[in-house]
């Protein structure tokens, strides 16, 4: 199965959007308005302030008519979340780094109340030492949490997530809390080029939500966050990773229906080049970009590189992933966090799990780039490509792209 | 309408907290939420933070909860709350709602309120929202088996403030959680206790009748907790109004009023003789401890005296 990220087809789609050059956050800013939350409870924190900040702008100039709930601490903000969205109300929030930290009890009550909390997430590195800039260890730190995780490349499909994300968690099969990951600065502050779809067509895409055992019915009251022990936990933690299955189907549908109305089709996964390659890297998010002008110039030496960018990170498309590498004999994979003492990098493990499972047991070298922000310019990619065309290049952990090694 | 308060028409109610929880024979918090729902004659929305009351009474498959009631964390049933309402303000004007609006209650323990939760409970003041907040405060984190919380006095035995050979209890006094609540300026801010009944709900009509946030501390007698056989549990609620540990007072609009004034204050050494908790500041050898104790209390009620007005 190959997918191809939202190039602009040639033919008009049936719902054109109106161009804009704005930054990521803005524009997600306006997918929540658009999407018309009921309730948005959020706390700021940079990366991310400008989404609160833009979104508070609507409420008070009635764009919007949200309850927006000025919370106290980012724990405070899902914790209102899961009562809003327990009431029976379309629930957002946005956060990044140390306030995701923060948050971590209340994520897994979110989910495991199966409640389809939209979460936009600016990635940001996780203190110590304190830094503003993106990686992605706060996105990683999630994964087990239960939430469905979708990975942004640029503006548009931070936009374009932003609204498949409530079809996809709002679905009942799925009944599960959905982030939408983008890169903290690299997508939340560069101002590109992007369409915004007209706020009816969102509306009417998105439809209205109706829960099924909201608090507010009080004609039919019900416990919410009862005590489970050994005798039912396991079945209620097994249902969940139902709906988290049925994730995947989700997505494809939300994007199927997205791309007919809007033209932009996406998928579990992006690949470029990746048909003959017989070297490739996987990565996740806006590194994508710079890794395709990479596999641009490989190919034009005769290398036949490629490149598979995973945009569902949660549930993880492990069959999906062993199909797309399936040809691929040299295969790296680029992590944008660590996984300190663990067998190998996040990213890496979830690649290597999948290949093993998938019976693709082919060798999987990982890098280590862009932690705290740093930037990774196309030729340290690019001697990563090289390294892996490589006999010498062991699987495992390579090492760092564009670390100063003490002396 | 409020519901009347006399026991005829109370006891033709239906009970909203149904028989067949788990809390302890004598247990004092099901006595006190059934009086809260019951005082307030409108449907309830009811957020529990984790605590006795929580585990005791949502056992999955059964629950013994009659009204809409949610559970998320320890210290975040205000929040929760917060969420509640601002959906139904919004799904109100929606028109996915109507009705009368419900009561938003939460009921909390001391370890929830004084301490885990207090950020929560603060920001969940500051910003307004409609709700009812109960605390449940047995002195001490009951669920987990009696540790101290802040709202434990001076000199308590708990499992994590022992009597040893060389720390008596615990050496800390207690945090005014009611005077630190007042002082968000709120409409409504009461202390009660089951045994006065009438009282206790009476500050419930009165707090779910204000357009903002309403807090009532409630003294919740644990004979697990304090020491005191099951049948007592009354009689200590009242012996704490009596010996002025829990004064009953009230905070509306900003107004400070004394409910209840013993005509004979009654010295702290028969609170301390009523529960086990205590029963190492009988011996002679810590009589500088009881006297401290009595001290505490004392400034605390002078200084309520003058805050009401009444020094
Ligand atoms: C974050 C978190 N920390 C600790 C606990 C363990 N815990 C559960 S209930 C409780 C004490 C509850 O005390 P209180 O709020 O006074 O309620 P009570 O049981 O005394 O009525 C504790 C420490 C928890 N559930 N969650
Ligand atoms: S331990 Fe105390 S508060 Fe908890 S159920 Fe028993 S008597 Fe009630
Ligand atoms: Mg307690």
């Amino acid at each position: 199965m190959t997918t191809t990220i939202a190039r602009r087809g040639t033919k008009r789609p049936p719902v054109p959007g109106t161009p804009v050059a704005m930054n990521g956050a803005a524009l997600v800013a306006h997918a929540m308005r658009q999407v018309r939350p009921d309730v948005v409870a959020a706390y700021p924190i940079t990366p991310q302030t400008v989404i609160t900040e833009t979104f508070s702008e609507f409420v008070a100039n009635g764009r919007v008519h949200t309850e927006f709930v000025p919370v106290e601490s980012e724990h405070a903000a899902m914790s209102a979340c899961i009562g809003a969205a327990c009431a029976g109300a379309r629930v957002q929030t946005a956060t990044s780094g140390p306030g995701l930290a923060l948050m971590w009890e209340v994520l897994g009550i979110a989910s495991g109340l199966r409640l389809p909390i939209v979460m936009h997430l600016c990635t940001r590195a996780l203190s110590a030492p304190i830094d503003i800039l993106c990686d992605h260890s706060d996105a990683m730190a999630m994964r087990e949490t239960g939430w469905v995780m979708l990975v942004g490349e640029n503006v548009q499909e931070a936009y374009d997530n932003a609204i498949m994300a409530v079809k996809i968690a709002e679905d009942p099969r799925v009944s599960l809390p959905v982030a939408n990951l983008l890169d903290g600065f690299v997508v939340t502050h560069c101002m590109e080029r992007a369409e915004l779809l007209p706020d009816d067509a969102v509306t009417e895409f998105v439809g209205e939500y109706s829960p099924t055992h909201p608090l507010l019915d009080l004609q039919h009251p019900v416990t919410v966050g009862a005590l489970d022990f050994h005798d039912y936990y396991m079945e209620h933690r097994r249902q969940q990773e139902e709906g988290m299955a049925n994730a995947k189907q989700a997505v494809e549908h939300a994007a199927r229906e997205f791309a007919s109305l809007f033209g932009r089709s996406y998928g579990l996964l992006d690949t470029y080049q990746l048909e003959d390659a017989e070297v490739a890297m996987v990565v996740i998010g806006s590194a994508a970009g710079t890794l395709r002008m990479v596999v641009d110039g490989l190919r034009r030496e005769g290398v036949r590189a490629g490149l598979l960018r995973v945009r569902c990170l949660r549930p993880f498309p492990s069959q999906e992933v062993a199909n797309a590498l399936k040809g691929v004999q040299r295969i790296g994979v680029l992590d944008r966090s660590l996984a300190l003492g663990a067998a190998g990098e996040p990213l890496w493990s979830d690649v290597v799990a999948a290949l093993a499972t998938h019976g693709a047991g082919h060798p999987v070298t990982g890098w280590v780039y862009g932690v705290g922000g740093r930037n990774t310019p196309p030729g340290q990619f690019r001697q990563a490509f090289l390294a892996l065309l490589d006999p010498a290049t062991q699987p495992g952990r390579a090492g760092y792209l564009g670390l100063r090694e003490r002396r | 309408m409020p519901a009347a308060l006399t026991l005829r028409a109370l006891t033709a109610q239906q009970d909203q907290l149904a028989p067949g929880h788990g809390l302890c024979a004598g247990c004092s918090e099901s006595i006190i939420v059934r009086q809260v729902l019951a005082a307030l004659g409108r449907p309830a929305v009811v957020a529990l933070a984790t605590g006795c009351l929580e585990v005791a009474t949502t056992r999955y498959p059964w629950t013994a909860w009659q009204v809409p009631t949610v559970h998320n964390a320890f210290e975040n049933a205000a929040t929760t709350i917060s969420g509640v309402e601002a959906a139904y303000r919004a799904l109100a004007r929606r028109g996915k709602v109507s009705g009368e609006p419900p009561v938003f209650v939460v009921f909390a323990g001391d370890g929830a309120t004084y301490d885990i939760g207090l950020q929560w409970l603060s920001g969940a003041l500051e910003r307004g929202h409609r709700f009812l907040y109960v605390c449940l405060n047995n002195e001490g984190y009951m669920n987990t088996g009696a540790q101290r919380s802040s709202a434990t006095i001076q000199g308590t035995w708990t499992t994590t403030t022992p009597v040893g050979t060389v720390v008596p209890g615990k050496p800390q006094w207690r945090k005014d959680v009611t005077a630190i609540v007042a002082a968000h300026h709120i409409p409504y801010v009461a202390q009660a206790a089951p045994h006065h009944w009438k009282d206790l709900m009476a500050k419930v009509q009165k707090a779910a009748a204000k357009q903002g946030p309403a807090f009532i501390n409630v003294l919740a007698p644990c004979n697990r907790g304090w020491r005191f056989e099951p049948e007592e549990t009354i009689r200590l609620s009242r012996l704490a109004a009596d010996t002025c540990v829990w004064p009953l007072f009230e905070v509306d609009e900003g107004a400070w009023k004394l409910s209840y004034r013993p005509a004979q204050k009654r010295p702290i050494v028969d609170w301390l003789k009523a529960q086990g908790r205590f029963s190492h500041l009988l011996d002679p050898q810590r009589q500088d401890l009881a006297l401290e104790v009595q001290s505490r209390v004392d400034q605390e009620w002078q200084q309520l005296l003058s805050r009401c007005g009444s020094g």
